[in-house]
């Protein structure tokens, strides 16, 4: 944390915590750390946070990390499918590469897609849910019919589908899961900004002039976003999960790319014998995904009071 | 509509369910062209040139023109879609390159297998996951309730091709507990007539034993995995449903009134717990309609889900997208299944329309 200005000298603590902010940034990081504080209690979800830390952690030096090179093999006659050992943690695999440097580079790909489709769907259904919710009558009538037929699909299946005319790619892959991920929140932030709309502060707004634009942008998005935030981290473990779906069935990255779906599909020939090659990715994504799934509970209990019971 | 021309008075006289039940209708039907609209698109608009999606790159020029007239490119883009729009329902989804047969019969050919390894599914999710649910919730906070969250977590969390091969190895290959891909041994495969395309069904009203044994010990797994996927969904909802029951003042009441716990918790809190579960029943078995696509891919199960890849793999877009299509339907009409079903379970919804 960086030093904060503290005005009468108390500690740091206590000048977050009072119950009398003196400026809107005190209260602010007031609130924020009131928030930590809870979710600290939290061990699973903090448990949650720390996985995914070290994810992002692994992607940025899988370079430094990684102790062999994740796409070019060792010695194809002696280095194939080697069991775990203290050389290699996780073993080879047909290609006589190091699994473990594979998953840790695989770590930026998973990462990559998440935090794209995050970006491009995020966006899109806070846009289409508070433009819905905020005007209501025909619009708000054409743009959840738009969302409910997409919500229609199975979400792996609209994917496939994309992907199939696409062409096969982790571009047209986050492209594709992106285009199926941003309905619910389409629904969520219409929610939210039905019983925003009608507040009186926002009449309060109007009559000062401001436009519908500017109310939405200012007034109603920063209120949507904490419900969405949480939808998405909730989300993200399911767009894990569509990602590797899509690798495995080789229409996600494309060979000799370390995804961590593609692995486990390249391990199935081996599956009998060789157990490792496809275990040891498909653990890699359990651990991701289950790290984000509670780390969104956690969050949601902390941001979310009417979940909590 | 045909009661635009009936009087004032025989319209009040018309249940009050049938204003809810066109609503509902007119959803679906949006939704489904929605839906077409969408197939379409992938279709025709998103690849540079369908052209080429048929028929490969390395097809002469005249093969090109003809097969570019054929689909109907030259005309504007609206009139394709409607000319697409009368194929569908006339139930033409046009043939695939791969089989050479129509795709509608394909896929009626493949989709007994998905249903019955849904239905397995869904039965088991079911039994597990609702008494899971309430469990959980009577005991919430508690150790139990933890290892419930956790087990559902974990579903949640595991990619479930993952699981299935893992669960082919453990099993099949080291404990031969399990009969391995595929819906039957070869062996039984022809001691029994195909009529419903259910291998259950069909054994179980044969007689035919062994063989009923035999495509159980395939289905076992597949339809365990399957299961559980769902049971992870419903036995949370169900806890969080029956949590909502439980601290209403109903129960207060039947509790001062003597009744027995269990009997609060299975009979008064479970039945009002049990209309929103229904939707989420419904709803997960289409879901498992997706996961099916993966879990039919990993044990070599020949339905739509292994159809769909299959045809992915060949780029035979057209029975891909017919395969989207149908899979589509199902989840919309699902979708209304439950709709129905919660109109018809709660008093309150048919008297707010």
């Amino acid at each position: 944390m960086t030093a904060l200005p503290t005005p009468t000298g108390g500690s740091r603590r206590e000048w977050l915590l009072t119950d009398r902010p003196q400026s809107r940034r005190q209260a602010r990081l007031g609130q924020a750390y009131r928030t930590w504080l809870a979710f600290r209690g939290n061990w699973l979800a903090m448990l949650g946070l720390g996985i995914v830390l070290a994810l992002i952690f692994l992607a940025i030096f899988a370079d430094v990390i990684a102790p062999y090179h994740p796409t070019i093999g060792g010695d194809l006659r002696t280095e194939r499918l080697l069991p775990p050992s203290w050389e290699h943690w996780m073993g080879t695999d047909g290609q006589a590469r190091d699994i473990l440097s594979r998953i840790i580079y695989g770590a930026r790909l998973t990462l990559l897609v998440v935090t794209l489709v995050a970006l491009i769907a995020t966006p899109i259904g806070l846009l289409v849910g508070t433009v819905a919710g905020y005007f209501g009558g025909w619009v708000d009538t054409i743009l959840m019919r738009i969302t409910d037929i997409f919500l229609a699909f199975p979400r792996l299946i609209l994917a496939l589908a994309f992907v199939a005319a696409l062409g096969p790619g982790i571009e047209n892959a986050i492209i594709a899961i992106a285009i199926t991920s941003w309905p619910p929140y389409a629904r969520l932030a219409r929610a939210e900004t039905l019983t925003i709309r009608d507040q009186d502060y926002i009449a309060a707004t109007r009559l000062q002039g401001a436009g519908s634009a500017r109310i939405i942008w200012k007034h109603v998005v920063p209120l949507c976003m904490s419900s969405v935030i949480i939808r998405v981290t909730l989300d993200m473990a399911g767009i894990i999960l569509t990602a590797a779906g899509l690798g495995f069935l080789g229409l996600g990255a494309q060979p000799p790319q370390p995804e961590w779906g593609a692995m486990i599909a390249d391990g199935r020939r081996f599956i009998i014998d060789q157990w490792w090659v496809a275990t040891m990715p498909g653990l890699a994504i359990f651990t991701v995904s289950l790290a984000f799934n509670l780390l969104g509970d956690g969050l949601r209990d902390v941001l979310d009071p009417k979940a909590r019971k | 509509m045909a009661d635009a021309d009936l009087g004032e008075g025989r319209r009040r006289a018309l249940p009050e369910w049938v204003p809810a039940l066109a609503r509902i209708l007119g959803t679906v039907a949006v939704t489904m062209l929605g839906l077409m609209l969408i197939t379409f698109f992938i279709g025709r608009v998103v690849p540079v040139d369908p052209v080429i999606l048929v028929i490969g790159d390395r097809a002469p020029k005249s093969v090109y023109d003809r097969t570019f007239i054929e689909l109907g490119l030259d005309k504007p883009i609206w009139q394709q879609f409607l000319i697409y729009l009368g194929q569908v329902f006339q139930g033409d989804l046009g043939d695939s390159f791969l089989t050479k047969r129509p795709i509608i019969s394909d896929i009626a050919r493949v989709f007994p297998a998905t249903l019955e390894l849904a239905t397995v599914g869904i039965l088991i999710g079911t039994l597990f996951g609702v008494p899971l649910g309430v469990f959980a919730a009577v005991r919430q906070g508690k150790l139990a309730d933890q290892v419930v969250r956790v087990v559902g977590l974990i579903g949640y969390s595991a990619p479930i091709f993952w699981l299935g091969l893992l669960g082919l190895l453990l099993f099949y290959a080291r404990l031969h507990w399990i009969g391995g891909p595929g819906r039957v041994d070869i062996s039984f495969e022809y001691s029994f007539t195909n009529r419903t395309g259910l291998m259950l069904l069909d054994t179980a009203m044969q007689g035919e034993w062994a063989a009923f044994r035999n495509v159980v010990g395939h289905i076992a797994l597949p339809g365990a995995l399957l299961g559980y996927l769902s049971m992870a969904y419903i036995s949370r909802m169900s806890r969080s449903f029956m949590l909502n029951e439980l601290g209403q003042e109903y129960i207060t009441t039947a509790r001062v009134k003597g009744v027995p716990e269990r009997r609060i918790i299975w009979v008064h809190a479970l039945r009002n717990a049990a209309v929103p579960l229904v939707t989420v029943i419904a709803l997960s078995y289409a879901g498992l309609l997706e996961g099916a696509v993966l879990t039919e891919t990993v044990f070599s199960w020949p339905g739509l889900g292994q159809y769909l890849t299959n045809s992915l793999q060949k780029a035979d877009m057209n029975a891909v997208l017919g395969c989207t299509l149908v899979i589509g339907t199902i989840y919309i009409g699902l979708n209304l299944l439950s709709d129905l079903l919660y109109t018809l379970l709660d008093p309150r919804v048919r008297r707010r329309t």
